[in-house]
């Protein structure tokens, strides 16, 4: 066997059992590139419009400085909005458990993990698909989470839509940047769940690079020192088809 | 030699060990790409001792702190995800590189005469390694966690007369709480790991006994030079300790690709449920164990009474033990055995669609391929006495085939 076909069996079997085992994944997102600036504007939309309510606990405000460059002016001016939040805690509501089992009975959800457990492309089918039903306490019902507690915060910029997707109210921004920013608060979500993935990625191409030249010299270093090994010629090694037939024993 | 050296060497036998183990074990010349997954596997203990080491170092076996002292491990420690997802993801990989490794002692005949004891060894292995993933799988106390080691604990149960204390005893209480995860964090670190360190041990011990087979299934020793060295035999060292660390790193490049591109592998190494945290209230729909060990639940529901679903994965489990004696064929290497080797394959390609099944809802459509796949899996196991008694082959060479 050659080297590269070696290479390439490797590769070959590690992808077989890979794409063997990946199934069962949610349905992706619009496709919207997954950045910083996403997750920043996202973080800024989550900060006016859903950490009143929900808390992404495991999140320190601190770790968006290192992880998106921001600095903590920043943070604190345009992110830190619920009142009492502190920079080296996690993102906590600002209404207390009480009153939201009060209002809608339950304690929303804490966020932290939500897009690692559910899929972005859930949360975001989730986000968009709020219709009026006058029924419910709140008077808001969900194609994807029915009979849900929250109501639909964004409506205000996405419109209002009966049960059959007939608009009764417009939203305040058009459907195209709505989406968007729908899609940033889930790119927000998705960085909450996996706040290591940019200093991964940061940092992956650097590691794959050196372990492949590692892979190159060590494979040279391995045709070096083989170039001892003689193969078998075909007198010495009979080859099983050269001898005729099948044998039972 | 150096002074140090043989100051060393009057008290300690370094120069023989590296004789005996290293530059004078003669192993035959035309391995191929299965015989890396020896050496990985080694390396990839050696990687889940260190990343565990540090993970221990910041975890809290509570069940009101576990779920959060990992959440804390991923994002407030240095480093942390890092040596979780090596961690996590390790665990996949050690799981691929053991079904290769013994698939491949299957396809080459290395489980006969006279390796009955080391495959039998390297078989304890693998099931220490099923229980050290599964301890290690409840230590995160995710609701899978909580609800994977109700449902296991459980099969303990089943046991006449003493299963009900023995899964009291497993579980430190009556449920799975503080207790157990205090007492499964000492087994996965402590006890089944030094145990699968003492097999693996063995294992090599074992094979440098009766030295490696090859893919030609031939005795390398049976032809020797008149060195006394076996003329298809080369040096351990340098040969394959330069070509395994080719092999390792290459195999450290698709490790870091997972760890840094794709750490949960779209929810297969790390499950999505892994992500809530315990809840004896929220029971989950489907409780479905990492894919590795997918295939033996999937057996075990293929039975819908318990006690026979029970009986019928255990046998599954014992089979391969006595893989030594089943075979009657002389011949070892399946390259020279088109029947044996055709009967690898399905049952290979049987085990993996029942891992894909065991992680299926169960509902009774699967209910036929279930049973498919364990009659296919154990009948491989029944037939081949009576297979290899008879199946035709073809001469092996008296030389390897490189």
């Amino acid at each position: 066997m050659t080297g590269t076909l070696r290479m390439r069996a490797v590769a070959g079997i590690m992808g077989c059992a890979m794409s063997v085992l990946a199934y069962g994944q949610t349905a992706p997102l619009p496709s919207y590139a997954f950045t910083k600036a996403a997750v920043v504007a996202g973080a800024r939309i989550f900060a006016s419009h859903c950490s009143a309510c929900h808390a992404v606990s495991s999140l320190r405000y601190q770790r968006l400085s290192g992880d998106l460059g921001l600095t903590p002016a920043f943070i604190k001016k345009e992110i830190m909005l619920p009142s009492g939040a502190h920079y080296l805690q996690g993102m906590h509501p600002v209404m207390t458990e009480a009153q939201a089992i009060k209002w809608f009975g339950m304690a929303p959800p804490n966020l932290s993990h939500v897009v690692r457990a559910q899929g972005a492309g859930w949360i975001y089918r989730y986000l968009t698909s709020f219709y009026w039903d006058p029924k419910r306490p709140s008077g808001w019902n969900n194609h994807v989470f029915p009979q849900v507690a929250m109501p639909d915060v964004l409506a205000p910029w996405g419109g209002t839509y009966a049960k059959d997707g007939r608009m009764i109210s417009p939203g305040r921004e058009p459907k195209a940047t709505y989406q968007r920013q729908v899609a940033d608060v889930v790119a927000f979500l998705r960085y909450a769940s996996d706040p290591s993935i940019f200093e991964r990625r940061a940092l992956g191409r650097y590691v794959l690079g050196t372990l492949i030249l590692l892979s190159i010299v060590s494979y040279l270093l391995k045709k070096e020192y083989w170039k001892d090994v003689k193969p078998n010629g075909d007198e010495a090694s009979q080859k099983p088809r050269d001898r005729a037939g099948t044998k039972k024993s | 030699m150096s002074k140090f050296g043989d100051w060393i060497n009057k008290r300690f036998p370094a120069r023989e060990m590296m004789r005996e183990h290293m530059t004078e074990y003669y192993a035959a010349k035309n391995f191929n790409i299965l015989y890396y997954t020896g050496s990985l596997l080694l390396l990839m203990i050696v990687l889940q001792f260190i990343s565990g080491f540090f993970l221990m170092a910041h975890y809290v076996p509570t069940s009101q702190d576990a779920f959060n002292s990992v959440q804390g491990i991923m994002y407030d420690t240095r480093w942390g995800w890092l040596i979780r997802y090596m961690h996590v993801d390790g665990v996949s990989l050690i799981f691929i590189l053991l079904y290769l490794h013994m698939g491949r002692g299957l396809l080459y005949g290395s489980y006969r005469n006279p390796r009955e004891l080391l495959w039998i060894i390297g078989y304890v292995i693998y099931i220490m390694m099923m229980g050290e993933a599964f301890f290690g799988y409840i230590l995160p106390f995710g609701n899978l966690s909580y609800w994977a080691g109700e449902v296991i604990t459980s099969i303990i149960h089943a046991v006449p007369i003493i299963g009900p204390p023995l899964t009291t005893l497993a579980r430190g209480g009556a449920g799975v709480g503080t207790a157990t995860l205090e007492r499964f964090l000492a087994l996965h670190a402590v006890l089944w790991f030094m145990i699968i360190a003492a097999l693996i041990v063995l294992h090599i011990l074992a094979l440098h006994q009766v030295g490696s087979n090859n893919p030609d299934g031939i005795e390398i020793k049976n032809l020797k030079g008149p060195d006394g060295v076996p003329v298809d035999g080369i040096p351990f060292h340098p040969y394959y300790t330069v070509k395994d660390t080719f092999g390792v790193a290459i195999f450290l490049t698709i490790f870091a690709a997972i760890i840094f591109y794709a750490p949960t592998m779209h929810g297969v190494f790390l499950e999505r449920t892994t992500f809530f945290r315990a809840n004896p209230m929220v029971g989950l729909p489907d409780v479905t164990p990492p894919w590795y060990l997918a295939p033996y639940y999937a057996m075990l529901r293929a039975v819908p009474n318990k006690y026979f679903g029970i009986a019928l994965m255990m046998l599954a489990i014992v089979l391969p033990f006595f893989l030594p004696w089943l075979d009657r064929n002389p011949v070892r290497s399946s390259r020279y055995r088109p029947v044996y080797r055709w009967m690898i394959y399905i049952m290979g390609a049987t085990f993996f669609m029942l891992a894909y099944i065991g992680e299926l809802p169960p509902l009774p459509k699967y209910f036929f391929l279930e049973r498919m796949g364990a009659a296919v899996y154990i009948g491989f196991y029944l037939l081949l006495p009576v297979i290899s008694s008879f199946e035709p082959t073809r001469t092996p060479p008296t030389r390897v085939r490189s």
